[in-house]
């Protein structure tokens, strides 16, 4: 199991090594079969993982194994050791299939930009990075991973690099992930601190040990520390404002690192330390309602967006505020599932609005589009299961596990009532924008431009296959966990269980709260189907009928429109209150002041003065003028003649 | 017998003028009789230990000084003569082609 374990890790290294190093000269065919290869091993190796692990008589123990030390200083130790549990199991298999669709259709949408060879680099080096990051086994491993596929994200959102807005979105969103990163390194450093170490086993045990209060303050400060790296990389309030942005990365990028695997890895994080979590309930409270505020808030930005990967980025937003609530009321389990269904449907989407994108010769503006199922139907019909799937209609993959935290959010130990109506209405909003996106696109009249409509095709069968299995999946990855009412046996929570089940019980025993009123589990996914009928029929109503509701809406509400449209102006915020100090600061301070002045000024052309001027003065000796010599001459003899004798 | 203090402070004395002379004179033979000069007055000091302390070593030494000034003297008036025959002076002031 060990070797199991390492080799689904080593092809994407081996692959971005490769087409790294040798890229340039290979051919796009060997570069593709090379990086998909990778990602197809990884896959492979993933899921024979998943059968291995499945089959130990330990099962459902976590498997260790320590491959080597990495760290050793003093007291500080960090191996690199992989771990591997269910969740686990869950994350790889998911990461690698989904990855591995993603290599697959990038060989036809990229078939035609520069930079093949590195491209495909850069996404095997993040496939790398983020099964790092899911199979570490202590938290500074787990940080090289999370940095990593920092990195990658970096390099592929500016991979358009000569073009600046690429470039700007790039670096905005590798120094906002910073600020969360300053949150994760704190809480590891907190936990080493308090723990003596920050391997997962032993400081879950120890915590796991402790008895219920004790530590309390420490554990909530290691939460909520945690949690700031969660809310960077998962792009929750306050820091999402780079994901919006990162959209000037190829499609392919989007729908990988922006919506399947990366940006998860926020909720992979609090998953997995949940043991921590459910011994600090309030640090968990803030994990819950930061995610809900966020999905409420992103979903009301996609309401007005006209730039069609924009309003899927705000959805992902949205969507990852959703797993947040999971976790943060309790049920890790619900969080995780809906990570997993997520993933199919979220990435589905990119890639269609990408195949439309490449259709329209690079068009995203949904005002010029229209009508496009006639023309692209594949890419329609997969964009609309997707669709079905991400509203929460009954049936698909969506439903179920929008519905376990919906459930979970009234019923949880940390839900509520406040929680659970404002993640329903986000949901009937969810609905609403999502159907407007692919009515706009995709019905009605064609608003698109002629010179562009004309050659306007299907995609090829490279990048519509990829689609129509992740179809496949946003379809059924749903029944993994049918609710118990519905007949099911809800399976995937109890696949999870040994990982969050202690962690639940301390919870619900830990916050006794009151049941006012028990939502049965039928009468949520009622409320839940009512909202995302209602959302459909409003989109429908506004974008498929010919009212003009839409545009008397917008001048109606025009102040309300233009503050949505502007995402509440959250960047200008954030410019004024951080960007212009901060740059201007150090023009001002660092460069002129410091740099140029002090460094510059002071210490370099200073000390080049001093030695300027003290040559200048002794220079005087050698004038040419013998007689002075002498006279320097009989100088230094008196006094060494003087020093002598004086001795 | 003389007092060594005398013949030392003679010695003095005449290094004394043979430094004024080197630093203050202008012309290069002048100032080569300075360093003869100042020569002899050491010349004069050694004379004096030796006869005082009873060594001969004084004035053994005397003769390596001696050889050495005349080797040194008639090298430095080779060279006078060379400087004189290029610059057509004699003046030291006018030795100025290495200053910076």
């Amino acid at each position: 199991m060990e070797y199991l374990l390492l080799f689904i890790l080593l092809p994407p290294l081996v692959g971005a090594t490769l087409n790294g190093i040798f890229g340039r000269r290979f051919p796009q065919s060997v570069v593709s079969l090379i990086a998909c290869g990778a990602s197809g091993l990884a896959a492979l190796f993933a899921i024979a993982g998943a059968w291995v692990y499945s089959a130990l008589p330990t099962n459902p123990a976590p498997f260790i194994w320590k491959y080597f030390t990495w760290i050793e200083a003093g007291a500080f130790r960090a191996d690199f050791a992989l771990y591997y549990d269910r969740l686990t199991l869950v994350m790889t298999v998911t990461v690698t299939l989904v990855s591995f669709l993603i290599h697959l259709y990038s060989r036809g949408y990229m078939e035609h930009e520069g930079g093949y060879y590195r491209f495909f680099a850069y996404l095997n080096l993040f496939l790398f990075m983020m099964l790092t990051l899911v199979t570490a086994a202590n938290y500074p491993l787990m940080f090289v991973g999370w940095e990593g596929v920092g990195l990658c994200s970096y390099l592929l959102i500016g991979f358009y690099f000569r073009k600046k807005s690429a470039s700007d979105a790039g670096k905005k969103a590798f120094i906002v992930t910073r600020i969360g990163d300053v949150g994760f390194t704190l809480g590891v450093a907190l936990i080493f601190w308090t723990f003596g170490s920050a391997d997962f086993q032993y400081v879950f045990a120890r915590v796991a040990d402790l008895p219920p209060g004790q530590l309390g303050n420490t554990l909530t400060a290691i939460g909520l520390l945690l949690f700031l790296g969660a809310v960077g990389k998962s792009a929750q309030l306050p820091l999402f404002v780079w994901l919006p942005d990162a959209m000037e990365g190829p499609t392919p990028v989007s729908a990988l690192i922006h919506a399947a695997t990366m940006v998860t890895a926020g909720v992979y994080l609090v998953a997995r330390s949940n043991v921590i979590f459910s011994h600090a309930p309030e640090a968990l409270g803030v994990v819950g309602l930061v995610g809900c505020l966020t999905a409420f808030f992103a979903a009301t930005i996609a309401l007005t967006q006209n730039d069609l990967k924009r309003i899927l980025a705000y959805s992902t937003i949205s969507q990852l505020g959703y797993m947040f609530v999971g976790c943060g009321v309790g049920v890790f389990s619900a969080g995780i599932f809906h990570l997993m269904t997520h993933a199919f449907f979220k990435s589905l989407l990119f890639l269609a609005a990408g195949s439309v994108m490449h259709a329209l010769s690079g068009e995203l503006d949904v005002r010029k589009m229209g009508g496009l199922r006639h023309i692209m139907k594949t890419t329609w019909a997969t964009f609309f299961v997707a669709t079905l799937a991400i509203s929460g209609v009954p049936l698909l993959s969506g439903f179920f596990s929008k519905d376990a935290i919906l459930a979970g959010a009234y019923q949880g130990p940390l839900g509520g009532p406040w929680l659970y109506w404002l993640a329903t209405i986000t949901a009937g909003l969810t609905a609403f924008y999502m159907f407007r996106a692919l009515f706009l696109t995709f019905h009605g009249s064609s608003r698109v431009e002629p010179a562009v409509e004309h050659p306007a095709h299907e995609s090829g069968r490279k990048m519509t296959t990829p689609l129509v299995v992740l179809a496949f999946f946003s379809l059924v990855a749903g029944y993994a966990s049918l609710p118990r009412v519905l007949g099911g046996g809800e399976w995937f929570d109890h696949y999870l269980s040994p990982v969050f089940a202690s962690s639940e019980s301390l919870l619900r025993a830990s916050t006794l709260r009151p049941h006012t009123e028990h939502l049965s589990e039928l009468a949520v996914m009622g409320i839940s189907v009512i909202a995302a009928g209602a959302g459909i029929l409003l989109a429908y109503l506004f974008y498929l009928k010919p009212t003009g509701l839409p545009s008397y809406l917008a001048q109606r509400f025009d102040g309300v429109y233009r503050v949505l449209l502007n995402k509440y102006y959250v960047d200008e915020i954030y410019h004024w209150l951080v960007v212009w100090p901060v740059t201007r600061g150090s023009e001002a301070i660092l460069w002129r002041a410091a740099d140029s002045g002090a460094i510059d000024g002071l210490m370099v052309n200073g000390s080049a003065e001093l030695t300027t001027g003290a040559g200048g003065i002794l220079r005087r000796m050698q004038s040419g003028n013998l007689r002075s010599y002498a006279a320097w001459i009989l100088l230094g003899a008196v006094l060494w003649l003087g020093y002598v004798l004086l001795q | 017998m003389v007092p060594l203090a005398h013949i030392l402070a003679l010695s003095v004395i005449l290094f004394g003028l043979g430094v004024a002379g080197f630093i203050v004179r202008r012309n290069i033979i002048t100032i080569f009789m300075c360093i003869e000069l100042m020569l002899n007055a050491v010349n004069l000091a050694f004379i004096g230990f030796a006869r005082y302390l009873g060594n001969l070593d004084g004035q053994i030494f005397v003769f390596f000084v001696i050889v050495v000034a005349a080797a040194e003297a008639a090298v430095g008036l080779a060279i006078i003569i060379a400087v004189q025959r290029n610059r057509e002076s004699l003046s030291i002031d006018d030795l100025d082609s290495m200053k910076l």
